[in-house]
């Protein structure tokens, strides 16, 4: 009797599973699906890769993409060189200050993106003013956008290795505070270090909000304008920046994973 | 006043040791400490908290820059108040919604192989729409259910059944709420699934050997165990709909129906003399709607740690 209430109740289970991963499924892979039917949609009824060959043949949609790709880079190099030193030095000196840390850098999930924007439009008109009004001073904007998911990272990072005893065996052997953080923090956060910096290329890759009501030309800005006029070579461009940020994604959970096997086996 | 005497003596025999190689270098070494993290506070000062207070002080003034209340009081009436209570409407609704789907999802996946394949895809697909979304999802439903969507059209040419015979409705609210339902459920798999993990697989073989059902356990164990989480994650889903802005900018380009898309119009110049600061006090209105929602988020957080450890 037992075992019979046992076998219905695994039974229920499997088909509660079976039914919520198949309407969820097509609910989510759906508009993925169309988005392929969309974009891949000729004269006539036909097949055609038109749209997806005029993502290159846009010179104003290849210009966005190359400079999405450079604030990727500038704002996750931006972020590494702020939080890494500061993050490293509040453990080993200023343990004071960890809490103001941690509160600035979480402060930008509090700050919806578009209230943020209401008061760097007056700040960019001086940075512009200053800088050029090249896309790349966007960069600034970004370092701060990423802060609270490179924190997240990093922090945890820092937590798994023993830092003040490194460091204070490096400072012995009379290393100075620069080989210290580039020669043993660095080496040792290695994997947070990188799972930070994915995180921000795939935000600042997906970010619309600040860029496109600074007035200047990103990707998403791009494909949003693109869309007015050609929606099947937005739809494409929009589908290859999901799949892209999804294997951006998909390798950081092999990342984070080693991270914690090392993690155990080190304690 | 309690965190420097706890660290004082965590640190103790380091900090001593540290005063005692370097004697009377004390004062100027911790001026020096403090410098290393001055780069980083100017920047956050600049780029994050100047930004901010320019927002929350310019709803308190006049195009003069003289006090006034006004652009508050503008808030509570109107198409701004409107604008709020629409955005309010559709955040609640879809973190409604995205919590009791993205709760049944996460409780799928869990109860899978940790290490299998279909979780790292539903895990990683979920940061995809949740974080990184945007105007690529506004982009994803015009081809699904846009007038010359794939859906759309299938419906229409099969069954002869028209999506939009009362209207557009995709770009006015019903569209943006199954829209924002499509990135509020994987919102609520990345920060549930971890409460769901944490339950631990004793409690329900307890339960089993005790002659309880399925439903004694999520009544009388799962459930009060996991309420916490599930109501913070709906707090934090209500933020998130609330501060998105890049899809429905996307997806309605004629009118403002919510406070984010009132705030465009504001910086895009849309704006009547001597209103100049009224964009910057629906921002302040923002910041405290996601601001309670995000303390008390933190508060339930911090409940559940509770059974975490």
């Amino acid at each position: 009797m037992a075992a019979v209430t046992k076998l219905t109740r695994s039974t229920g289970r499997a088909v509660a599973r079976f039914v919520i991963l198949l309407v969820l499924g097509v609910f989510f892979l759906l508009p993925l699906f169309a988005m392929a039917e969309f974009s891949t949609r000729g004269a006539g009824g036909t097949r055609s890769l038109a749209s997806w060959s005029g993502i290159v043949d846009d010179p104003d949609l290849v210009e966005s993409i190359l400079v999405s790709v450079q604030l990727a880079v500038a704002s996750s190099l931006v972020m590494l060189v702020l939080l890494v030193p500061t993050m490293t030095w509040i453990r080993l000196r200023l343990p004071k200050l960890r809490r103001l840390v941690e509160f600035l850098c979480l402060l930008p999930v509090a700050i919806p993106a578009i209230v943020l924007v209401v008061g760097m439009a007056p700040l960019y008109a001086w940075v512009n003013y200053f800088l050029g009004d090249s896309p790349l001073t966007l960069t600034f904007a970004y370092a701060v956008l990423v802060l609270p998911f490179a924190y997240r990272a990093i922090d945890a990072g820092l937590s798994a290795i023993d830092l003040k005893t490194l460091a204070e065996a490096a400072r012995g052997l009379g290393a100075s505070w620069g080989t210290v953080l580039l020669r043993i923090v660095v080496p040792n956060i290695r994997t947070a270090l990188i799972g930070a910096s994915l995180l921000s290329v795939a935000l600042v890759l997906g970010e619309f909000t600040i860029a496109s009501l600074l007035n200047f030309n990103t990707l998403q800005v791009q494909v949003n304008l693109l869309g007015k006029r050609d929606a099947g070579v937005s739809i494409a461009v929009s589908l290859l920046s999901l799949l892209f940020a999804f294997v951006l994604l998909f390798l950081l959970s092999f990342i984070g994973r080693r991270r914690r096997d090392t993690a155990v086996e080190e304690g | 006043m309690v965190a420097p005497v706890t660290t004082a003596v965590g640190d103790g025999p380091k900090g001593d040791s540290t005063g005692k190689a370097a004697p009377g270098r004390g004062p100027g070494r911790t001026w020096l400490a403090w410098l290393v993290v001055v780069p980083f506070l100017a920047y956050v000062g600049t780029f994050l908290l100047y930004p901010t207070v320019l927002v929350l002080a310019g709803s308190f003034q006049d195009s003069d820059g003289a006090f006034t209340l006004a652009n508050l009081a503008d808030l509570t009436r109107g198409v701004y108040l409107q604008a709020f209570l629409r955005s309010v409407e559709l955040s609640a609704i879809t973190a409604l919604l995205g919590a009791v789907f993205g709760a049944l999802l996460s409780w799928a996946v869990a109860v899978g192989k940790p290490e299998g394949l279909l979780r790292r895809v539903v895990v990683a697909g979920a940061g995809v729409l949740a974080q990184f979304g945007g105007v690529p999802l506004a982009f994803a439903f015009l081809a699904t259910i846009g007038f010359q969507g794939f859906v759309t059209q299938f419906l229409r040419d099969s069954f002869g059944v028209d999506l939009f015979a009362t209207g557009a409705w995709l770009f006015e609210l019903p569209g943006l709420t199954l829209v924002y339902t499509f990135f509020q459920i994987p919102l609520m798999v990345i920060v549930f699934l971890p409460a769901l993990d944490g339950l631990r697989p004793q409690w329900r073989e307890a339960v089993d050997s005790l002659g309880g059902s399925s439903w004694t356990y999520w009544r009388h164990v799962g459930g009060p165990i996991l309420l916490p989480a599930f109501l913070g994650s709906l707090l934090l889903l209500f933020a998130n709909a609330f501060s998105a802005y890049a899809t429905a900018a996307a997806l309605v380009s004629q009118g403002s129906p919510i406070v984010p898309l009132q705030i465009r119009g504001f910086l895009t110049g849309e704006v009547l003399l001597g209103q100049e600061n009224l964009g910057k006090a629906l921002g302040l209105g923002m910041v405290v709607v996601v601001g309670v929602a995000m303390g008390l988020y933190a508060l339930l957080q911090r409940r559940f740690a509770r059974w975490q450890r």
